[in-house]
C-alpha cells in the first residue's frame, strides 16, 4: 500500500557522467507530514528534489509522488505539487500581485478568483503594501516569501522546498517556519532540504540524512539524537557525514 | 480498436490548456516589454538610427551609386531612402527577435522557467507565448520604422494585396528569427552571452542587397550575399513596397528561408527546453 505515502522513493539512482549523485536512495514521506532532507553540499538533496518535481530524470529506481509515478505520469505529479527551488523563481519585471495573478491564470482560475487568491496570499505573507511595486525593488526576504506564495497559488497537496530559508534573516526565517507549520496543519505534505540543523529540528516529523548520494540515517529528530547519543542534530550531522565535501549541486 | 484512456475534464494528457496557457504567456511577454522599455525601445531606436545615419550622412553620395543618373545631394538622399527602407524594416524584425534571446535567457537562468516546468501547464506555451508576443512587437516596430521612413519622404506604392503579402512576409520572417533567437537565448550560459550571440543577425543584412546592389561586390562576397537568407527577403520586401512584379525565384527563396529558419529554430528551442538543466 502506498496510498498514505505522499512521496515514495525506492532505489533511486542518478549519475552525471561517471559521477554518481544518488546511489540507491529510499525515501518515504507520509501524507500530511514534514520531512527534512539534511546533508552537506553535494549530498544529492537538490538532485532528489529535481527528480521528485519532474525536472530531472532518474537513471534507476521508482519514484511516486501523490500516488503517481514521475516517469509514467509527470503531468499528474505536476498537478499535485508545488516547488520552491534554490534559484529565485519570480518575475523581476512584474509586481508581486502580477506574479501571483500569473500563477492563478496558469492554474486556470477565473479572473476574479485569481485576484482574490492573489490578494489573500499577499495578505498572508505580509506583502500587501509592496504588492504593486516591481519585485526587482523588493528585499531578499520578501522575494523568498513571494516565491513560496506563488508555489501555493494552486493549493498543492505536496510541497517541495529546496533550502527555503538560505540567506534569510532570523525574522524572515521564522515567518517561513510558521507558514510551513500552517500548511502542514491544513494537511499539506512537505519535503524540505536544509543545511540548518535547527530548521530540521524545529519543523520536521522525520529527518533523512543524505551523504554521498546515500541515506545514512533516518528518523525523528529525537530518535536520531538518542540513537547517536548526541545532544543536538549538529552532532548527529557531523558524526554521520563524511568530512570531505564535493561541490556538485 | 483503439480505446482512449479517460482523462479528467480540462486536464489533457499533455497537461494544461495550450490556448489559454499560450495567451497567458503572451500577456506576460507584452507586460514585460512595457516594464522593460529600455530593451523594447532599443528594437525601434536601432533601425531608426540606422535609417537617419544612412540617409542623412551617407545617402547623398550613396544614392547616386544605387540609382543610375541620380545627382549626389538631395536627390541622392531621396533615392537612397527608397533603396534602403526595405533593409531597415528587416532590422526592426531582427531587433525584436534579439530581444527574445535576452528574455528567454533571463527566464532560463533564473528559476522561473524551472517553475513553469514543474507546473501542469502546456509546455509549448512557455516558449510559444513569448514568440507570439515578439512577433506582435516586431510588427509594431516595423510599422513605426516605416512611419519614420514615410515622414522622411519614402512613398510606398503597394496595393492592398501587396500590403497583405508584406505583412505576411514580415510576420513570417519575425516568427522564424524569433524562434532562432529563443534557441540562442536558451543555449546561452548567461544573459550577457544571450545579448551578444544574436548580434550576428544584425550584421548579416549588410552582407546582402540591403544597402548596395550585390553586383558591386567582389565575387566571394557577392556569392555569399546572393545566397544568404536576408537578400531574398529584402528583395521581396522591396518589390512588395514598390508595387512592382515580384521575381518568382526570389520570392520562393524568401519564403523557403523563413520556413527553414522557423522549423530549425523551433526544433532547436524545443530540444533545449527539454534538456535537463542542472
Amino acid at each position: 500500500m502506498t496510498r498514505h505515502l505522499a512521496v515514495d522513493v525506492r532505489g533511486l539512482r542518478k549519475s552525471y557522467g561517471d559521477h554518481p549523485v544518488l546511489d540507491g536512495v529510499d525515501l518515504a514521506v507520509p501524507a500530511g507530514t514534514v520531512t527534512a532532507l539534511l546533508g552537506p553540499n553535494g549530498a544529492g538533496k537538490t538532485t532528489t528534489v529535481g527528480i521528485l518535481s519532474t525536472l530531472l530524470r532518474a537513471d534507476a529506481g521508482t519514484v511516486r509522488v501523490a500516488g503517481h509515478d514521475v516517469a509514467e505520469d509527470p503531468v499528474a505529479v505536476r498537478a499535485a505539487i508545488g516547488v520552491t527551488g534554490q534559484l529565485s523563481a519570480v518575475d523581476d519585471l512584474l509586481t508581486g500581485a502580477e506574479n501571483l495573478r500569473l500563477m492563478a491564470a496558469l492554474h486556470h482560475l477565473g479572473r476574479r478568483e485569481g485576484r482574490e487568491r492573489a490578494d489573500a496570499l499577499l495578505a498572508r505573507f505580509g506583502l500587501t503594501e509592496a504588492a504593486r511595486k516591481p519585485v526587482s525593488t523588493w528585499s531578499g526576504g520578501m522575494r523568498r516569501k513571494l516565491d513560496l506564495a506563488m508555489t501555493l497559488v494552486g493549493s498543492p497537496a505536496v510541497v517541495f522546498l529546496d533550502e527555503p530559508t538560505t540567506g534569510l534573516d532570523p525574522r524572515s526565517r521564522r515567518t517561513l517556519w510558521d507558514e510551513v507549520r500552517a500548511l502542514v496543519a491544513a494537511g499539506t505534505t512537505i519535503l524540505l532540504t536544509t543545511q540548518y540543523l535547527e530548521e530540521a529540528d524545529q519543523l520536521a516529523d522525520q529527518v533523512v540524512v543524505l551523504d554521498g548520494g546515500r541515506v545514512v540515517a533516518a528518523g525523528t529528530p529525537a530518535d536520531l539524537k538518542s540513537t547517536h547519543d548526541a545532544g543536538s542534530l549538529d552532532d548527529v550531522f557531523l558524526r554521520l557525514t563524511a568530512p570531505t565535501t564535493t561541490e556538485v549541486a | 480498436m483503439t480505446t482512449l484512456a479517460p482523462t479528467a475534464p480540462g486536464t489533457p494528457a499533455t497537461g494544461g490548456r495550450p490556448l489559454a496557457d499560450t495567451l497567458t504567456m503572451f500577456r506576460r511577454n507584452l507586460l514585460r516589454a512595457v516594464r522593460y522599455p529600455g530593451l523594447t525601445g532599443f528594437t525601434v531606436a536601432i533601425p531608426v538610427g540606422l535609417l537617419l545615419l544612412f540617409v542623412f550622412v551617407f545617402g547623398g553620395a550613396f544614392g547616386a551609386g544605387v540609382a543610375p543618373g541620380v545627382a549626389p545631394g538631395a536627390d541622392g538622399r531621396a533615392a537612397y531612402l527608397d533603396y534602403i527602407t526595405p533593409a531597415i524594416l528587416l532590422f526592426a524584425v531582427v531587433g525584436a527577435a534579439q530581444s527574445v534571446a535576452i528574455t528567454a535567457a533571463m527566464d532560463a537562468t533564473s528559476g522561473i522557467m524551472a517553475r513553469f516546468k514543474t507546473m501542469a501547464i502546456s509546455p509549448g506555451s512557455v516558449l510559444g507565448g513569448p514568440v507570439l508576443g515578439t512577433v506582435v512587437q516586431g510588427l509594431l516596430a516595423v510599422a513605426l520604422v516605416l512611419g519614420v521612413a514615410v515622414a522622411l519622404g519614402f512613398r510606398p506604392a503597394a496595393g492592398v494585396l501587396g500590403w497583405l503579402a508584406l505583412l505576411g512576409l514580415l510576420a513570417g520572417a519575425t516568427f522564424a528569427f524569433t524562434w532562432l533567437c529563443v534557441a540562442l537565448g536558451l543555449s546561452a550560459p548567461s544573459v550577457e552571452t544571450a545579448s551578444n550571440t544574436p548580434l550576428l543577425l544584425t550584421v548579416l543584412p549588410f552582407f546582402g542587397s540591403g544597402f548596395v546592389p550585390v553586383d558591386t561586390m567582389p565575387t566571394a562576397v557577392r556569392w555569399f550575399a546572393e545566397y544568404q537568407p536576408f537578400t531574398p527577403i529584402i528583395e521581396t520586401t522591396r518589390g512588395l513596397l514598390a508595387g512592382t512584379a515580384l521575381d518568382t525565384a526570389t520570392t520562393v527563396q524568401a519564403v523557403a528561408w523563413c520556413a527553414v529558419v522557423a522549423v530549425a529554430g523551433y526544433a532547436w528551442s524545443r530540444a533545449l527546453y527539454r534538456r535537463e538543466r542542472r
